[in-house]
């Protein structure tokens, strides 16, 4: 049944702007301050405060603009969308609908089938709300402006994507673009990145589109993807029974994973746009737009290709390490410190995809800093510390970027290297262990196996596993002949 | 000596050359109001106590040097749409009743470096939707020339302090005459500048396009004084306009000179609707500046008519949004035991405004509506354009346009109030120029039959305020002797 129906889905993706202060007034974006204390009359909506616009917003829509190959227009304008809701203090949003900045654009996307070109119908810049707290009483309900005037820039994208799979490369690029271009960081769960999904389905021998839905409240790409897939077939179920679906705003409930009707067609609001007066109509000259374009960083593509050149690292780590520019960034400043690339990504391939993984993080959010990610692998050359030590370094430093040296100082964790020490350790280990000599010299490889990992153990794993198996072959082999 | 007679530049001459002081110009000032503000009612909020304390500091740095302007010492008063710190700004809307602004507006605030004193708040109609300062909260003003009428508004309680001697001069907001046309009826003389010559940060919008504050004085001389302290670019106002020096230089201006300026008439300005004796004296007006060498010419302005329907739906239409923040959730009134947010989004808003203030919001919504927004609003923005090039037409052949700035003088109080459409067409000779962000200037010109001012209007092209002014100022001192400047009204001692 699926089969006969094509699934049509456009987005519409809102982007936090990644601005030191707000669209139209100096106060600051930071996030989590006390409720209130990033505020002034302008984005209180204050009588008589007037907005002003950062040209920061200007200059990161631009730039997205020009990385999706959109037109910059060269006037663009600010308009007044009218609606009542105690998280605008002005009851009204400043958008852009008759001039926006930006107008068809596209991205290409990498699909099973080959190349897919996304189109992009415009690119706005506009404010974002306050945000309300309702009291636990459910009499009151606070509103906190922090958030009023937040910068966003909303990307409307032609419906040109077709399932899931392809809504998820288009995000992943997409925010692949911005994150490099430093717009945005982009994260889902955080909200700087919101996505709508606009979805419809036609039987497949049919042009004209079906009637679409808006599903909004998906906080996650995997959302993302069961929001598509439960719409996709609750529509095609409505259809196949004879019903019609409805032009209608939906909220995707990821928990329950069904989906429920916000409001319908016939409450759509009258939103009264009008152009903003109190802002001036925007003129960008190609001048500026050449200014723009040669501040874009160097983007995956051809960072790729230059890692292959410069770094010779396989292939499945440079397209791992240049899927974020955070990672990216850290890579090269590591290698560039340390001079090993292969040392740098193999800490990046092992150990740190496995803490983002185990954690639920984002690459984003890898705190270790360059300079001691190149000290870590520094330590582990020099045979300053074991492997399985710097595994436990490494992971003291994605939780608060300790400086290694110092902390393996500071622990007692330098390696021990063939001392009395370690050599009255294994003999200990041996002496102790009759029954595993006994297996080895049997020939069971394995019992040495066992007598280096308890000799690791009682040396607090500060000795080099290598030396520590030479060792204790060498012991055993004197103990065999002496015996 | 007395003070009141004074111009704002004189007294602050006065006072810097140590022959009396700011303390005791603002005690004149505020023994004045005890006498004229029960029958004239200008005032919304008085600050006797800040105002003295201020005009002790300014004093202090008078005599310092600190201070050295032509308006330092002197008392003035602003619209109570004009944000001012701390003290109580009302719009005069039972909405704003106790809001007390945490900024000062930045023309205000540029006055204060200055020097002036802020003696106080003036009234309005409410949200300056008006133009007789009838539908204010807190009652009307009366005309100090004769209080069975009104002073006109919405700037109607900045003018008639001026005229009443309760201040040395005032700041109004002018969105579609609101300065000009109450300076007429009060015998002063009002300006509104070029759109973008003074910073709107800070005055509580009506119709953010149109609107722009403009001084209030008793002469042409002090109207110069008050524009060059307040004008200049401000960067919180993104419509605010970077204008070279020489152009702001307005004192500069003040000389008796229109030797061969060309002088237009538009006749639509003189027509029908026009009372007798106001043709009467605006006629005379251009007689007297033909005299000092002007070519005076009659010349049609084209589209006059539409100038009104225009203005009133793009003011409605801005309107309708601005006013939308007045909602009782962040500040000002807020009904009482509302059901829910649009319960009390309804009541507060039908109890807080007026329905001056209601209708016109009502008509900005229609506006703007879906199915509307074409034929009203982009009808009015075309219409718009095409005044502005009937202006620039205009101007190629002149270098500024006289007429009457009202029909008649002043209205007796509630004529107007009862038919409102009557009063939007009183203002058919001043909505052009806030249409075309023209700056005009109105002063006094005569008295009718009854004693009531009769106003005149000059309209320059943009930033030709040195033009106004110079030609203003050559009028002003041709009837020097006929036409008194400053006339400061004395009441019957009955009052």
């Amino acid at each position: 049944m699926t089969r006969e129906y094509e699934t049509v889905i456009g987005l519409e993706v809102h982007v936090e702007l990644a601005t030191r202060t707000k669209i139209f007034c100096g106060c600051s974006t930071a996030f989590g301050g006390r409720p209130n204390s990033h505020t002034c009359p302008v984005c209180t909506g204050m009588p008589g405060a007037l907005p002003v616009l950062n040209r920061q917003v200007l200059d990161h829509a631009v730039a997205v603009g020009l990385a999706t190959h959109c037109e910059v227009m060269r006037i663009c304008r600010f308009d007044r969308k009218n609606y009542f809701y105690p998280d605008n203090p002005q009851n009204y949003q400043i958008s852009q609908l008759y001039l926006p900045i930006c107008r068809e654009g596209y991205v290409d996307i990498d699909v099973p089938e080959g190349v897919r070109r996304i189109g992009i119908h415009e690119i706005h810049m506009e404010e974002d709300a306050g945000k309300l707290i309702h009291c636990e009483d459910g009499k009151r309900t606070l509103v906190d402006y922090n958030r009023s005037g937040v910068p966003l820039i909303e990307i409307v994208t032609e419906p040109d994507m077709r399932n899931a799979g392809e809504v998820n490369a288009f995000l992943d690029k997409l925010r692949l673009i911005i994150q490099y271009l430093g717009a945005s960081d982009c994260k889902l769960q955080e909200g700087s990145m919101r996505v709508d999904v606009n979805l419809s389905v036609r039987k497949t021998d049919t042009a004209v589109l079906g009637t679409r839905t808006e599903m909004k409240n998906l906080n996650s790409f995997h959302a993302v993807s069961r929001a598509i897939e439960g719409e996709r077939d609750r529509q095609i179920a409505l259809l196949e029974s004879g019903g019609q679906v409805v032009m209608e705003t939906r909220r995707w409930d990821d928990g329950a994973g069904r989906s429920y009707a916000m409001r319908s067609k016939e409450d759509v609001r009258d939103y009264r746009y009008f152009p903003d007066p109190d802002l001036p109509p925007v003129h960008m000259g190609q001048e500026y737009l050449e200014k723009i374009r040669a501040q874009a960083p160097e983007f995956p593509a051809e960072k790729m290709a230059r890692y292959r050149e410069e770094y010779g690292i396989p292939d499945y780590d440079i397209r791992i390490i240049t899927a974020s520019k955070h990672m990216a960034d850290l890579f090269e400043a590591a290698t560039g410190i340390c001079g090993q690339p292969k040392k740098v990504s193999n800490w990046l391939m092992g150990e740190t995809l496995r803490l983002l993984r185990e954690r639920n993080m984002d690459a984003q959010d890898i705190r270790v800093s360059p300079r001691h990610l190149a000290a870590l692998v520094e330590l582990t050359e020099k045979k300053e510390i074991t492997g399985s030590v710097a595994k436990e370094v490494f992971e003291v430093m994605f939780e608060s970027d300790v400086d290694p040296v110092k902390y393996v100082a500071e622990k007692g964790l330098k390696t021990v290297g063939d001392s009395h020490l370690l050599r009255s350790t294994a003999q200990e280990v041996i002496a102790a262990n009759p029954k595993s000599v006994a297996d080895y010299h049997s020939g069971k490889e394995k019992a040495l196996g066992f007598l280096v990992g308890q000799t690791m153990k009682a040396m607090g794993g500060k000795a080099d596993p290598v030396g520590v198996s030479g060792l204790l072959k060498e012991l055993l082999q004197n103990g065999k002949t002496g015996a | 000596m007395d003070l009141l007679s004074l111009s704002a530049v004189e007294l602050s001459a006065a006072i810097r050359a140590g022959k009396t002081t700011a303390p005791q110009a603002l005690e004149a000032v505020l023994a004045q109001m005890d006498r004229m503000e029960e029958t004239c009612h200008c005032y919304v909020t008085v600050d006797r106590e800040g105002a003295r304390q201020r005009a002790e500091t300014v004093q202090r740095q008078i005599e310092s040097g600190v201070l050295r302007g032509p308006l330092a010492g002197v008392p003035f008063a602003v619209k109570d749409n004009l944000c001012t710190q701390g003290l109580r700004t009302t719009c005069a809307s039972r909405m704003l009743e106790n809001y007390i602004p945490s900024y000062t507006a930045e023309a205000v605030g540029r006055l204060e470096a200055a020097g002036a004193v802020l003696v106080g708040k003036t009234n309005m109609d409410e949200f300056a939707m008006g133009s007789t300062t009838e539908t204010s909260c807190h009652g009307v003003t009366r005309n100090p020339h004769d209080p069975g009428h009104v002073p006109g508004g919405s700037s109607g309680g900045s003018a008639a302090a001026v005229a009443a001697g309760e201040c040395f001069f005032a700041l109004g907001s002018d969105t579609g005459g609101s300065v000009r046309q109450p300076a007429g009826h009060c015998g002063v003389v009002g300006m509104k500048p070029t759109y973008g010559t003074v910073s709107r940060y800070g005055l509580i919008a009506h119709a953010s396009s149109l609107d722009q504050i403009g001084p209030m004085t008793r002469d042409v001389s002090d109207c110069a004084a008050v524009l060059e302290v307040i004008s200049g670019h401000d960067p919180k106002d993104s419509t605010s306009i970077k204008r070279e020096p020489q152009d702001m230089d307005f004192t500069g201006a003040l000389r008796e000179d229109v030797n061969g300026l060309r002088i237009g008439l538009p006749v639509d300005y003189l027509g029908e609707g026009l009372a007798p004796q106001v043709r009467e004296a605006v006629l005379r007006a251009a007689e007297t500046l033909r005299d000092r060498g002007a070519i005076i010419e009659e010349f049609d302005l084209e589209l006059v008519r539409y100038a009104i329907p225009a203005y009133y739906t793009i003011a409605a239409a801005e309107a309708s949004s601005n006013l939308a923040r007045f909602d009782g959730v962040k500040y000002g009134y807020r009904a009482r035991g509302p059901q829910g947010l649009e319960d009390m989004y309804r009541k507060t808003r039908s109890q807080g405004l007026g329905p001056e203030t209601r209708r016109r919001i009502m008509l900005g919504c229609f506006v703007l509506s879906a199915g509307y927004y074409d034929a009203y609003y982009l009808k009015a923005l075309q219409v718009k354009g095409m005044i502005k090039q009937a202006f620039d037409r205009a101007f190629s052949r002149y270098d500024l346009l006289l007429g009457p700035v009202a029909p008649t003088t002043a209205p007796r109080l509630g004529e107007n109030l009862a038919d409102p459409v009557r009063m939007y067409l009183g203002d058919i000779y001043t909505v052009s120029a806030n249409l075309a962000g023209l700056p005009g200037i109105c002063l006094p010109c005569g008295r009718d039959s009854r004693g009531l001012p009769i106003g005149l209007q000059l309209i320059g092209n943009c930033f030709q305020e040195k033009k106004l002014l110079r030609t203003a100022y050559t009028y002003e001192q041709a009837v020097r002797e006929s036409i008194p400047p400053t006339p400061v009204v004395k009441l019957p001692e009955t009052h």
